[in-house]
């Protein structure tokens, strides 16, 4: 039963963290949350990375956020990148597994994919 | 929209967008009907652009020029028999008092009725995406009340922010559990 003590003891637990908002900025997970991404299936993608970055550790440097019309509405759902020193990654066409993938790879292991990326699409 | 909770999203999302610092998401529902309130204080319209917003294309964005979630919602509503109203007081008229209130009625036994769908999801992606926003979140039924206040989660948390994961996993939980005790 979920109880308020709950979420006390989350508090308890944050008042050691200098940093309480999670983090750093030094990448940001940007997901369209427009009317044509929602339509399109971007909550379950928002989910995804939600869990994906928490359950790999990632929350401390990783902020996932979400964002208007980006302009690409036929690649909905779309998610951008941005990392501290590189350039700006587009996803699109994204799914909760893509976006599983896209944590282990990219947000882990340093390396785009580039299959799912918007410079794949239209070039 | 294939659930009226991706509607829902969508719409809260322009009461963000309008620098609402409260937003309220009431649902009602009856045997035969449902009754959706998508209430905020923020910046509000004019009578022109609250005409002008059952449109499709009419937009503020710059990026696209359709603007459909109204227009859907408003499709979604009137498919079933329903209607949407919206209401609206643009600070430039009240500083003290505006913000715009949606409402859209449905009847649920239309064969054309949109499932309502993952309420709960919407309401912690709201929240995850807008943390500082106050939100209160209503579905009353027949069995009973699932309801959530935001205000009330800030006494306990202080400055642990609500798009913290494990606080947006205690608030999914939470309503989750709400709906089951109700069935």
């Amino acid at each position: 039963m979920k109880s308020l003590a709950e979420l006390a003891a989350i508090r308890e637990k944050m008042k050691d963290k200098v940093v309480l908002r999670e983090g750093s900025g030094e990448t940001r997970v940007v997901v369209g949350m427009a009317t044509c991404g929602i339509a399109a299936g971007a909550r379950p993608v928002l989910n995804a990375f939600v869990e994906c970055v928490s359950k790999e550790g990632l929350a401390e440097k990783v902020t996932v956020s979400q964002t208007g019309c980006i302009g690409v509405c036929q690649y909905e759902p779309v998610v951008e990148i941005f990392e501290a020193g590189k350039e700006k990654v587009t996803y699109i066409k994204m799914t909760p597994e893509k976006a599983a993938e896209v944590v282990e790879k990219h947000l882990k292991g340093g390396n785009v994919i580039q299959e799912y990326t918007i410079s794949n699409a239209i070039s | 929209m294939k659930e009226l909770s991706l509607n829902i999203l969508d719409i809260a999302m322009n009461s963000v967008k309008a620098k609402a610092e409260n937003i309220l998401i009431k649902l009602v529902e009856t045997d035969e009907t449902l009754t959706l309130t998508i209430r905020d204080d923020g910046c509000g319209m004019s009578e022109e652009t609250v005409n002008n917003v059952m449109n499709p294309f009419y937009t503020t964005r710059t990026t696209r020029s359709v603007g459909l979630g109204v227009p859907l919602l408003k499709l979604a509503a009137e498919q079933t028999g329903g209607k949407i109203t919206i209401e609206s007081v643009s600070e430039e008229i009240n500083s003290e008092k505006h913000g715009t209130t949606v409402t859209a009625e449905f009847f649920k036994n239309h064969l054309d009725f949109t499932p309502l769908g993952d309420v709960v999801s919407t309401v912690t992606t709201l929240i995850q995406g807008a943390p500082d926003t106050e939100w209160k979140f209503e579905h009353i039924l027949k069995g009973g009340t699932v309801e959530l206040d935001t205000k009330e989660l800030r006494e306990i948390l202080g400055d642990v922010p609500l798009d913290n994961y494990e606080v947006i996993k205690w608030i999914e939980g939470y309503l989750k559990e709400g709906y089951a005790s109700i069935q």
